[in-house]
């Protein structure tokens, strides 16, 4: 059984903020609309790299759109 | 649905259907190796021809996305990769040990087919999961 990613995320909180949809930030960071999904339903975990690429578009710190428990 | 997935469905389909037409033929036939044959044949024209209509269909909706794949196709591709790599060393260990035992052709050639519509079947199964449920 696939076990989902642990690492939590405010990814809809920051996009709507923002007033970004999601295939905008997607097209944005260079991966597709389902990724981008996946990501944001913490059903993916993001390379390290694209989770700072989308620290980066919201203008934040990683640690304020990801978050591991016990962290 | 992006490219990816639509292949792990039509790879699903058609090791279903490759199954189906053996089991259907073989009954019929003299020998196994042409109901083998055109069923592997099949398989793989149903899975072409799956593709490559889902992809027009995908295409008229969103000519982007319906080519466009990323990392995570590439991780889920690599993980259902390795689900098809353990059942095809396991067929070809079953294969090794039956040409040990002296077995027929037909019980050698048939457990390699087994195994590699297993490989097929599990291998996309695993890789519909995880686009379905999620991949860590």
């Amino acid at each position: 059984m696939v076990k989902p990613t642990r690492v939590t995320n405010s990814i809809r909180a920051h996009r709507e903020q923002q007033g970004i949809t999601q295939a905008e930030l997607a097209r944005r960071i260079g991966v597709t609309r389902q990724t981008l999904l996946a990501i944001e339903g913490e059903k993916y975990s993001p390379t390290l790299e694209l989770a700072f690429q989308i620290a980066r578009e919201f203008g934040v710190r990683l640690e304020d759109v990801f978050e591991y428990p016990g962290a | 649905m992006v490219f990816h997935e639509r292949a792990a469905w039509a790879g699903l389909i058609a090791a279903v259907v490759t199954v189906g037409v053996y089991i259907w033929l073989l009954p019929r036939a003299d020998a196994w190796v042409g109901p083998m044959l055109w069923a592997i044949g099949t398989g793989i024209a149903v899975s072409i021809l799956i593709t490559i209509l889902w992809g027009i269909a995908a295409g008229i909706r969103d000519r982007e996305a319906a080519t466009a794949s990323d990392l995570r196709d590439r991780d889920i591709s690599r993980y259902g990769g390795r689900a098809e790599y353990v059942v095809l060393v396991i067929a070809g260990l079953v294969v090794i040990v039956l040409c040990a035992l002296g077995a027929e052709g037909f019980w050698v050639a048939n457990a390699m087919f087994a195994g590699f519509v297993l490989a097929a079947v599990i291998g996309g199964l695993a890789r519909v999961i995880a686009y379905r449920r999620g991949l860590a």
